[in-house]
């Protein structure tokens, strides 16, 4: 049912109205398709194992959570592929740099691995400017590569860092020991144990609610905290939802700080001079422009954002350690699969992306298991596939199915991969890959459409109305 | 003359590529500290050590050969990757996961079969084909798989990794690669990592996410120096009794002619016999490849397809003859990688071939992407880097280790050390 890539699993009308959507603006789009998740997941709710509003807002806010961090990165990966053409798969190296420099900074000095102490802005300032200095060091030497060899070097940066911070050698270590004239930092990565990072982005978020809010249960609510627990309460959504629901909020807005930024960097001259390289680097080189300085440049900003939406995502949970899944390449393979799904180089195809995979690839499969668990599936499932493929013999397939239903998450790679391959065989440009992107600030063509819409369009009238008219820039083509 | 004219060569070489003459001294640099720590001399300024130190001469031995072993794995692994790279234009990310699926295939069968020869078959068959896991299935050891005690098993489990990998790649070839033919390398490395993702985790579904024991028993082979005479044994008690003096007449005991280290007594090298195994299959394979593609026509239409695949066609080379037997070499060589890595590890988990692929392409690149024997060289160079670089550094940063060099040689010489060279 869920298990298609393509546009959200809704009627073929709305299909028809969701073409009439994207003409008149991404925005609504996006609130069309998240309104579609939101209706399946209310489904899903209500048929899987807790049901009642708790269940559903519950769902609704996990599903609006994972669509928010994936929007998140997507978006900076899309910066990296989808406007320059580099071909970052270290995505979940550069998270890891962010999330250890900010817990680095902000865990407390006699905490265990130390840190510096210092406040939550001064964390997240660190963190972006680290991960964009992580970004510099693979830059600067790897991109007069090709694509494919970028790749490969940041995947190898990507497992560098995650062995590094495996490693016990820098357990816990001493900044400037050998240095006379700075002070000794001792600070660590608490290497396999990881590391406690008190002080997150949660904690703002708490203390709208709570007096003492890194630790909500010694001390008291606020007012307002009473109110909206109350309220909340008061239709069966439990007090943890509410707090993550908030912190949901404060997600969204950081998406919206994302689309803006890359609006504004896609529509700059700089954003210009970017997409020029995507298209042929050659060609921009020729036109007198330092494509390398480019390049460099929006690696770096790509993998401060990458940091931030690590921080985001990882240290919500109040520690991180080296075996998160957050750090792993599979994450990185995700976030690239959201992008192909959205289509690079669209940014509103990017927050769609996110939402498509988070929502029907990441979390579909475990509720539509769950719902099948609940109504189909009686006893304990096989520990092994031999114990499911063992009754088959008597033609007894329920062991297989309650075996299948409880690996569902390894079937869900097995899914996303499928749709992967499906994705570049027969949709390569993804959902909005396929569109131009208007390269001035202003929407030239479209003002004209607008001012009479049955009136002949200008012909070629110099530059200013063709900014978009010469040579398709389909993004399929592109490559090599 | 000659001479002058090569220390002028040298300059201009240094002047034109810094970087490349900079990795040099440093490589140089590492081989000199090397020596010197394994003469016991330590050179040193004031109270900073430069140089030197001490290591002892059969630890860098066996580390050595412990390179050449996981170089080899390596190696005879990354000769499809390089293939495919050179002759379909794409980096296969899932590549790796072709290698776990021969280890599956060949060791489901090799058990099945050492069941069937101890007689643990009986009601047994589905353990034994998902390797035993699970409290019911029957232990590595209650098998004891190994290449001496039961190489019959051993050696079809090797035959059907190679099949099965064969198979597979050739199904997914038509399914996935073939129709995306004319489509970038890129698009087509993205699809390939899609494949890497539905196989990896198939495997996950049917074997399970568990790290399980695959053989047991096996035996070994001792070089060491018994009161300064180089002796072989099978067994380290014999080396024990034999530097006392008496040397036991039932077990295996070699006194080697020839060379005297004065009272030298200490294990050099241990060999087991899955190392032996390994080293002996991989060399094997990659002289086979080596005269196939030296003798026969393949050869060089896969360098002419290399070289420029539309000219090729226009030449005649029945081009996706060409590339199936591209998938037969490289397929079948990964198959029979992950299963003799495994066997040399004694253990297989889901993720073999993808921990490995990272190192594998570090080879193929080292080596020069496209050239065959540029992967068995890198392969060695990065199993040796990877072995020897635990003289300097912990051994949790040894894959890191790795890794640098294949960041280090892009930068300094991306078309790697047999740039140029495509294929056989």
């Amino acid at each position: 049912m869920s298990e298609s890539g393509g546009p959200p699993a809704t009627g073929g009308t709305v299909v028809d109205r969701l073409g009439a959507k994207l003409r008149e603006g991404d925005a609504g789009l996006i609130a069309l398709v998240m309104a579609g998740i939101y209706v399946l997941f209310t489904i899903f709710a209500i048929l899987g194992p807790s049901q009642g509003v708790g269940g559903v807002v519950a769902a609704l806010q996990a599903v609006t959570f994972w669509t928010a961090l994936y929007a998140m990165l997507v978006l900076a990966l899309n910066l990296h592929w989808g406007y320059a053409g580099l071909f970052n798969i270290g995505v979940a190296g550069f998270m890891a740099v962010g999330v250890y420099t900010f817990a680095a900074i902000t865990a407390p000095t006699g905490g265990s691995p130390p840190g510096l102490g210092l406040p939550l802005w001064v964390g997240v300032v660190g963190g972006m400017l680290m991960a964009a200095v992580a970004g510099a060091v693979v830059a600067l030497p790897a991109l007069r590569l090709r694509a494919d060899y970028l790749a490969i070097v940041t995947v190898a940066f990507s497992e560098i860092v995650r062995l590094t911070l495996l490693s016990t050698t820098f357990q816990q270590f001493t900044l400037f020991a050998n240095v006379s004239f700075l002070p000794n930092v001792p600070l660590g990565t608490g290497a396999g144990r990881g590391i406690n990072i008190p002080i997150n982005p949660t904690i703002p978020v708490k203390s709208l609610y709570y007096t003492n809010p890194s630790n909500p249960a010694s001390g008291s609510r606020t007012a307002l905290g009473d109110a909206v627990i109350s309220a909340f309460g008061a239709v069966g959504i439990r007090e943890t939802v509410v707090v993550s629901l908030t912190y949901t909020l404060v997600l969204i807005a950081f998406v919206a700080g994302f689309y803006w930024l890359l609006r504004r960097i896609g529509n700059s001259p700089f954003g210009r001079v970017l997409k020029a390289i995507r298209e042929d680097e050659l060609v921009a080189n020729s036109l007198g422009k330092d494509t390398r300085l480019f390049k460099v440049k929006v690696f770096m900003v790509g993998c401060a954002l990458m940091g931030l939406g690590g921080i985001l995502w990882e240290t919500q949970k109040g520690y991180t350690d080296p075996t998160a899944t957050t750090f792993l390449p599979i994450q990185t393979f995700y976030i690239f699969i959201a992008l192909m799904i959205g289509g690079a180089g669209s940014n509103t195809g990017s927050v769609l992306g996110g939402g498509l995979f988070a929502s029907l690839l990441f979390l579909g499969p475990q509720y539509v298991s769950r719902i099948f668990s609940k109504y189909f599936v009686s006893g304990d499932a096989p520990s092994t596939i031999v114990g499911a493929l063992g009754p088959l013999g008597a033609a007894d397939p329920g062991p297989l199915f309650a075996y299948t239903l409880q690996n569902i998450s390894a079937l869900r790679f097995v899914l996303v991969g499928v749709v992967l391959i499906l994705l570049m065989q027969f949709r390569p440009t993804g959902l909005l890959g396929h569109r131009k992107e208007v390269a001035a600030s202003i929407d030239l063509l479209d003002r004209n459409e607008r001012a009479d819409p049955d009136a002949p369009r200008p012909a070629t009238d110099g530059g200013r109305v063709g900014d978009r008219d010469p040579a398709p820039t389909e993004r399929g083509d592109r490559d090599e | 003359m000659a001479a002058a004219d090569r220390v002028a060569d040298l300059r201009l070489e240094v002047a034109e590529r810094p970087k490349t003459a900079l990795f040099g001294l440093f490589v140089l640099g590492l081989c000199v500290d090397l020596l010197l720590k394994v003469l016991g001399v330590e050179v040193a300024v004031g109270s900073v050590k430069l140089f030197g130190g001490t290591l002892a001469a059969s630890r860098l031995i066996t580390l050595v050969w412990n390179g050449v072993v996981v170089g080899l794995g390596i190696g005879l692994a990354g000769i499809g990757l390089s293939m495919t790279y050179s002759i379909l234009s794409f980096a296969n990310f899932a590549h790796g996961d072709y290698i776990t699926t021969g280890a599956f295939a060949g060791w489901a069968v090799a058990w099945l079969l050492a069941g069937l020869e101890s007689g643990l078959l009986d009601g047994n068959a589905l353990y034994l084909g998902t390797l035993g896991f699970g409290p019911e299935g029957p232990s590595a050891a209650d098998l004891s798989v190994n290449a001496v005690g039961t190489p019959l098993s051993v050696f079809a489990g090797l035959v059907v990794a190679v099949v099965a990998t064969i198979a597979l790649s050739l199904v997914l070839d038509r399914a996935v690669f073939r129709p995306m033919r004319d489509q970038g390398g890129i698009a087509v490395l993205i699809a390939s990592i899609g494949v890497a993702l539905a196989l990896r985790y198939l495997i996950v579904f049917f074997f399970g996410p568990t790290n399980r024991g695959l053989t047991a028993g096996g035996s070994k082979l001792i070089l060491a120096g018994v009161s300064g005479s180089l002796a072989l044994a099978t067994e380290r008690s014999t080396i024990v009794l034999a530097a006392n003096g008496n040397v036991p007449s039932d077990t295996f005991y070699v006194e080697l002619p020839g060379l005297n280290f004065g009272s030298y007594t200490a294990e050099i090298l241990s060999v087991t016999s899955a190392e032996a195994t390994l080293v002996v299959t991989s060399l094997a394979l990659m002289l086979a490849l080596h005269l196939a593609l030296q003798r026969t026509k393949l050869g060089k239409a896969m360098r002419a397809m290399a070289d420029n695949e539309d000219l090729a066609r226009v030449t005649g080379i029945p081009t996706e003859r060409v590339v199936r037997a591209t998938w037969i070499i490289g397929g079948g060589l990964a198959g029979a990688a992950g299963y003799l890595i495994a066997l040399e590890r004694g253990t297989l988990a889901y993720n073999l071939g993808w921990v490995l692929l990272l190192l594998i392409f570090a080879a193929v690149i080292l080596g020069g992407i496209g050239s065959i024997y540029g992967a068995m060289i890198g392969g060695l160079l990065i199993g040796l880097t990877q072995s020897v670089s635990l003289v300097w550094i912990p051994s949790s940063f040894s894959t890191a280790a790795a890794f640098a060099i294949m960041i280090l040689v892009l930068v300094i010489r991306p078309d790697g050390l047999f740039g140029g060279v495509t294929t056989a």
